[in-house]
């Protein structure tokens, strides 16, 4: 793959660079919601991906096929369905799952498509997010869930200790978790999960089918 | 035509057209069985095909289009029809790639049609000419692509009718086609399609000049018939918010409404213009075939039922587009295509562009629609080591 003019801005957001340390050389990957190609971009030049995307904004597809990308323009509630099975080694869904209508589901139709599963959300279990709605009563409003209640697309937040019950109830095994502090580094020392769920601001877990 | 005319609409020379005849010693049989000896193949070329003819692009026209897509129309004295998309600097650029652009057959600018001489009788073919499909017109199309010595086309592109001629190459010649972009087009043609199609034929064969269809022998054409069946398609190709902004309820040249039925209204007007305009230049029993072609076409039914069989494996390259105020050829259809790309394992990518022009969007001035198929082709051009426009 050759390096040219399209290579990943200098600041390529940390959570990006983690998920792309994830994904093995060559493979192909599918990013749902892959927003303006960013991550698709990094894995292409920087891993030799066979990278495609889905995004729901014309913008984001726009922006994604002028820079070369193969992105359709859909929804990983409606357009996840058509892939046939195993048709990918990665299926990438990156802070999207809280804005899907069905999580489960989508999770599941991930489970399918892809041999393994990254999947990145914030963290509701975070203590400045208890502190904002046990202390001071309202919703949690931080720098990873920007949007006041009324009018954002989050309409299906977890805690890391939701998200990690229903991988057993959907019969995912987690091949790897990782919590992000506030700062965007990974958390690396190994903590039970209670601490991770009190402390890590993201996760980003590594899924495939258990059976 | 679009609801806007061309500012550039001055007559300038028109390049001639070269024209393949492929006679006995090769002859073309349609999928009704029938052959068609000679087969004519009228076409026209822009730039130049490198060394190693890999730069080829086969540009497909929609149902009243022609060969003439980057250069002046012998017959309206018009800009070619996709200026916009075709030429020096545009998407599909001409000073690097090589366009081909072909009319199609059962058409009416110098390829074999219903207006030719039947060789057998000596007299135009009328309704003896056999009855095409979509697959027919793709398989001409590569007769002349070999003609011209080109095993691989660098891409297929085109919109509506020429949209699904994309689809057609790349389901059944997917070796030969690199890069495919179908353009506001479906993989079949929707009953309700298929019902402003048979509305246009009842009325060409309605007027009485028709005769059966042998009118070019008394010297005659169904023009109030094939004015009617354009003013009707005419309307679909537009969205009912650009009809509204642009006539709304304006009326033509008066003051007060004449209790007639003279063209009181813009709209009325506007309609009767593109009937007049179309019927100079259109042969009225090529639009019957041409409307035929589409109606058969169903991508699915050639492939044992499902689309995602016809792009199984494939290597092309896809880049699908549709219009948000479309509603001839929905964004719907552009999705079922899309689905079966993905099912089949293709690489595609997909925007639904945000217009209100219409079906007619993908012929205007849509920056969105250029800055999309631009990345796609300069991606393409780079996957395949083609120069890259800067």
């Amino acid at each position: 793959m050759s390096q040219d003019q399209l290579v990943a801005p200098p600041a390529t957001r940390v959570d990006l660079l983690l998920i792309a340390g994830l994904v093995a050389e060559k493979s192909r990957v599918l990013d749902v919601g892959c927003g303006d190609g960013s991550l698709l971009m990094l894995l292409r030049d920087r891993r030799g991906a066979d990278a495609r995307g889905i995004e729901l904004s014309q913008a984001g597809v726009n922006s994604c096929v002028a820079r070369g990308l193969s992105v359709i323009q859909g929804d990983a509630d409606t357009d996840l369905s058509a892939y046939p099975d195993q048709a990918f080694d990665y299926v990438i869904l990156s802070q999207t799952l809280q804005a899907t209508r069905q999580p489960r589901k989508v999770l599941e139709n991930l489970l399918r498509i892809g041999k393994k599963v990254i999947v990145s959300f914030p963290n509701f279990g975070h203590w400045r997010v208890r502190w904002q709605l046990g202390f001071s009563g309202h919703m949690p409003v931080t720098e990873n869930m920007p949007h006041a209640w009324y009018d954002t697309p989050n309409i299906h937040f977890c805690t890391l200790r939701d998200f990690v019950n229903l991988t057993r109830e959907i019969d995912a095994r987690i091949l790897s978790a990782t919590a992000v502090k506030s700062s965007g580094a990974p958390m690396r020392v190994h903590a039970p999960w209670w601490f991770w769920n009190l402390f890590g601001e993201q996760a980003v877990f590594m899924l495939e089918r258990a059976s | 035509m679009s609801i806007i005319e061309p500012a550039s609409s001055q007559r300038v020379v028109p390049l001639p057209s070269e024209t393949m005849a492929f006679r006995a010693a090769m002859p073309f049989v349609t999928d009704g069985g029938v052959a068609i000896i000679p087969l004519d193949v009228a076409y026209q070329t822009y730039g130049v095909l490198n060394a190693e003819k890999s730069n080829a692009v086969l540009v497909c026209h929609a149902l009243t289009g022609d060969q003439h897509v980057a250069s002046v129309n012998p017959v309206t004295g018009r800009t070619g029809w996709w200026e916009t998309m075709v030429g020096p600097g545009r998407p599909i650029d001409t000073d690097r790639l090589f366009v081909i652009c072909s009319n199609v057959i059962g058409g009416c600018m110098g390829s074999s049609g219903p207006a030719s001489i039947n060789a057998a009788t000596g007299k135009p073919y009328g309704l003896d000419f056999p009855v095409l499909t979509i697959a027919d017109m793709v398989r001409a199309q590569a007769m002349l692509i070999d003609h011209l010595g080109i095993d691989s086309l660098f891409c297929v592109a085109g919109g509506s009718m020429g949209g699904m001629q994309v689809l057609e190459w790349a389901a059944n010649y997917p070796q030969r086609v690199f890069a495919a972009m179908p353009i506001a087009t479906s993989a079949r043609h929707s009953a309700q399609n298929i019902a402003f199609h048979e509305v246009g034929r009842q009325a060409i064969m309605a007027d009485p000049d028709w005769q059966g269809g042998r009118y070019l022998e008394t010297e005659t054409r169904p023009a109030k018939g094939l004015g009617v069946a354009r003013m009707a398609a005419h309307i679909t190709y537009l969205s009912e918010n650009a009809l509204q902004s642009k006539f709304g309820r304006k009326l033509q040249n008066r003051d007060a409404r004449t209790f007639s039925f003279d063209a009181d209204f813009q709209i009325e007007s506007y309609l009767r213009y593109q009937g007049l305009s179309f019927v100079e230049r259109f042969d009225a029993n090529s639009y019957l075939y041409l409307t035929r072609a589409m109606d058969y076409f169903d991508l699915a039914a050639e492939h044992g039922g499902a689309l995602s069989l016809a792009f199984k494996g494939s290597q092309t390259r896809f880049c699908v587009v549709s219009f948000t105020s479309d509603w001839l050829f929905p964004t719907s259809e552009s999705r079922a295509i899309v689905h079966a790309l993905n099912a089949g394992g293709a690489s595609v990518s997909f925007v639904e562009i945000d217009s209100d022009k219409g079906h007619d969007a993908f012929l205007l001035d849509v920056p969105d629609l250029f800055a999309t198929t631009s990345g796609f082709i300069n991606a393409a051009a780079k996957a395949r080591g083609l120069a890259v426009a800067s």
